[in-house]
């Protein structure tokens, strides 16, 4: 373990604006919840009717996790159930970030050959990553002043990211690079999160096997138990033990699945838009598939709150005045195609940064070289990136209207629900069209459009809560798609959001023809 | 087209940084031109240029009677390029890269690609993520040398070979220049240099600041010579860097005044004499160390 002390020191100074960063985010997260559950159900008698007729109902538990009370606390412990997904995401990217990406990047070689212990890389990492979530935990209990309950919350959301930083350590052990370590960390976590949402939507014993799902049968301010915790942090301790044992039985830049010969020729790399398949189908893959899997999962879990209803008709008419003339169901996908959307931009994102990521790694310049001119290299990327988000959003509108319909025998469902699901995908696009821009423009700033969609992911989740005036609203491009299925669709805004996106990325292109390449 | 290539009075700045500062370069159509000069000197700044992947402030840049900026596609067609650095996509084998490069560029020649990863010792099939910086360099040498092309432009192509390799480097660009290709070939290996380039342009601070043939630049150079003399001698005229030890002197002489100097010793009476004869390695140690200060 020597040099632990100057390995977390390095850690801390690469990382002195993110780690503050997203620790005090999260952290305030479920205070905001509170707040805002206070303000909008302030009356015993109105949480009550939420937390039994919206909160407690099968596809909402699915998707938050379950609700064990109806104080303020309560409701915004279950709420920040989609907090406790983005903590465990957040530490697997750390701990790869500071690991294999290291490692990867030959960096890791540099610190080895210094006087520095075996295990002291993956340690500091996992002492950074798990530093951090405490500190998180500690700032949640303050933000929703001290008691037991919001330790306990403050505790349970730690120990979330502190499983998924072992789960992490233990994938940077495996593969040789750091993109598949990611993939197999975040896969594992993608299983824990359907694992969680089928037990807690079929009310089965199923979810014990989530770690996830430990840290929300803590039960904070209902009841306070704090053996589930014990749960994870054995994981936790099995995990750590395990990526320390292997990290010592293979050698630095190795990993421990083998690595493939591949072909010793190609035919089929014709030019640049098979080389942008050959680089972004993997993306096209696994986005489409994760949301395939994500709507047959969600949409069997809709039906868990018609039957709700059924036998109340004062609920359901209740349901048909709150909503609009929207029925619940309706409602509960529309959220969900909500989140899609952000995700749909996310992958969006992800894509367009492709050419930015290849022009960095001096990966472009050798094909702009050769008769490839600018404008098709960049318009392969800008295809996927553009027809991508299309293709995950028609796949989980397929799998929530196969599964839905299904349940209630009506497979008209299935384009009902990929028309709502494309509805989504022009301000998805406006995010790809911002990267584009971005990357022709000013290529330095790429990383910006996650910023920019953080923050539309802010003004969506906590915006209404905040009360937050229109105007600021109406910034995100999401607030102009309409809520569908149910609500109503015009056209214009949809139009107009097509319009910028298109804009956008022929800004980008034309700036790309025109800039140096490789600054 | 006498010239492949023509720059002069190039300039390029990156934010403070003059990177190019009024630059020429002259390249005639089937020679093998040695780019010499310290790091960070601009050597990679010019390629860039010339593979209009940069755009220059000022000066004018011509490659192959076009415009490297305006016609960069069409130019592409007809060279090849191997960076310094060559980093390969980690999912790709080398033989996939190989061919992509050679079908982008328009084809390239099978018999000689199969007979170049024979001489290279290069497995294609690996990929991307599992070969060394050696390899990787040699993935990239291959895809050039195989395509039919007229210029080559090479930027430090043998970082990274073994000594082994670098020999086969050298025998393959004797054979392009026997075929009539143009290559430009930047380098730091004087020997590698002194081999295969028919003239040289030594940069520093983004200017060139020596270009001519082997044999002109050898003229440029100093030779060193000692002696021990009858009658002390205490000044030299015409020489650098004199060190008298009572009848015994050392300096350096630019060799078109050797003949001046050597009379002036003889009349002083000489007891014995050495001479080293000039060496390229002192002109270019001259120049690179003209950079650090």
């Amino acid at each position: 373990m020597t040099g632990l002390r100057h390995l977390i020191r390095l850690i801390l100074r690469r990382d002195r604006v993110l780690l503050p960063l997203w620790v005090l985010i999260l952290a305030a997260l479920p205070a905001v919840y509170a707040a805002s559950f206070a303000e909008l159900t302030p009356t015993e008698e109105a949480r009550e009717l939420y937390a039994r007729t919206t909160a407690g109902i099968p596809s909402i538990e699915a998707m938050l996790g379950p609700v064990y009370g109806h104080s303020v606390e309560a409701l915004a412990t279950q709420r920040a159930g989609l907090t406790l997904l983005i903590v465990a995401l957040i530490n697997v990217l750390v701990v790869i970030r500071h690991t294999r990406t290291e490692e990867d990047a030959g960096r890791r070689e540099l610190v080895a050959a210094t006087v520095v212990g075996r295990h002291a890389p993956l340690a500091a990492a996992l002492v950074v990553a798990v530093g951090a979530d405490l500190v998180m935990g500690l700032l949640t209990a303050a933000f929703m002043g001290f008691s037991g309950g919001s330790l306990l919350l403050g505790l349970s959301l730690a120990f979330a990211g502190i499983v998924f930083a072992a789960v992490g350590a233990v994938a940077a052990q495996l593969t040789e690079n750091a993109g598949p370590a990611r993939g197999l960390a975040l896969a594992v976590l993608g299983v824990a999160y359907l694992v969680r949402a089928a037990g807690d939507a079929t009310g089965s014993n199923l979810s014990w096997a989530s770690p996830l799902a430990w840290s929300q049968y803590t039960k904070p301010f209902a009841g306070d138990d704090w053996r589930p915790l014990l749960a994870s942090f054995g994981l936790t301790a099995v995990l750590a033990g395990l990526a320390g044992w292997l990290s010592v039985r293979r050698d630095v830049g190795g990993g421990l699945l083998p690595t493939r010969l591949g072909p010793a020729g190609s035919t089929s790399l014709t030019g640049p838009f098979a080389l942008a398949w050959r680089l972004q189908r993997g993306l096209l893959i696994g986005w489409s598939v994760g949301f395939l899997v994500f709507g047959l999962a969600f949409g069997g879990a809709v039906s868990g709150a018609t039957e709700a209803f059924t036998g109340n008709p004062e609920l359901a008419e209740l349901f048909a005045r709150l909503g609009g003339g929207v029925s619940l169901t309706d409602t509960f996908i529309a959220t969900l195609l909500g989140i899609a959307a952000i995700a749909a931009a996310a992958y969006g994102i992800q894509a367009a940064s492709r050419m930015r990521a290849e022009e960095a790694a001096m990966r472009a310049e050798p094909v702009l070289a050769t008769g490839t001119a600018r404008a098709p290299w960049a318009l392969g990327h800008v295809v996927f990136a553009v027809v991508g988000p299309i293709v995950a959003l028609f796949m989980i509108g397929a799998g929530l209207g196969l599964t839905y319909g299904a349940d209630v025998g009506d497979l008209g469902q299935v384009p009902r629900l990929i028309g709502a699901a494309l509805a989504q995908a022009p301000a998805a696009a406006t995010l790809t069209g911002l990267t584009v821009a971005l990357f022709g423009l000013l290529p330095r700033l790429s990383g910006v459009a996650w910023g920019i969609l953080a923050i539309c992911l802010l003004l969506g989740q906590v915006g209404a809560l905040l009360q937050l005036s229109q105007v600021v609203l109406d910034l995100s491009p999401f607030t102009h798609t309409p809520r569908v299925p149910g609500g109503e669709v015009s056209a214009l805004p949809l139009a107009v959001l097509a319009l910028v996106a298109g804009a956008l990325t022929a800004a980008g292109l034309w700036g790309f023809r025109r800039r140096d390449v490789g600054v | 087209m006498e010239n492949a290539i023509l720059v002069s009075g190039l300039h390029k700045t990156f934010g403070r940084t003059h990177a190019l500062n009024g630059l020429d370069l002259t390249v005639r159509t089937g020679e093998v031109h040695g780019f010499l000069g310290p790091n960070g000197s601009g050597k990679s700044t010019t390629i860039r240029v010339l593979l209009g992947l940069l755009r220059a402030d000022s000066g004018s840049a011509r490659l192959l009677g076009g415009d490297p900026w305006k016609d960069a596609t069409a130019l592409h067609r007809r060279l090849a390029y191997v960076p310094g650095d060559v980093t390969l996509w980690p999912n790709l084998s080398g033989g996939e890269v190989i061919d992509l490069l050679g079908r982008l560029r328009g084809g390239l020649n099978p018999k000689r690609r199969a007979e170049l990863l024979e001489r290279f010792d290069l497995d294609p099939r690996k990929k991307g993520r599992a070969y060394s910086k050696g390899n990787r360099q040699k993935v990239a040498l291959v895809a050039a040398l195989a395509s039919d092309v007229e210029l080559l432009i090479l930027d430090e192509p043998t970082s990274g070979l073994d000594p082994l390799m670098e020999e086969v480097f050298r025998e393959c660009v004797a054979e392009e220049k026997t075929s009539g290709r143009t290559v430009l070939l930047s380098s730091h290996i004087l020997a590698e240099v002194e081999q295969l380039c028919d003239r040289v342009s030594i940069i520093r601070n983004g200017q060139t600041v020596e270009s001519g043939t082997l044999t002109d630049l050898r003229h440029l150079t100093r030779t060193s010579i000692s002696a021990d003399l009858a009658t002390p001698l205490t000044t030299i005229p015409g020489v650098h860097d004199l060190v008298v030890d009572g009848t015994r002197v050392r300096f350096e002489v630019d060799t078109d005044r050797l003949d001046d100097t050597l009379k002036h010793l003889t009349a002083a009476g000489v007891r014995s004499l050495t001479s080293q004869p000039p060496t390229l390695e002192e002109l270019f140690m001259r120049h690179y160390q003209g950079a650090a200060r």
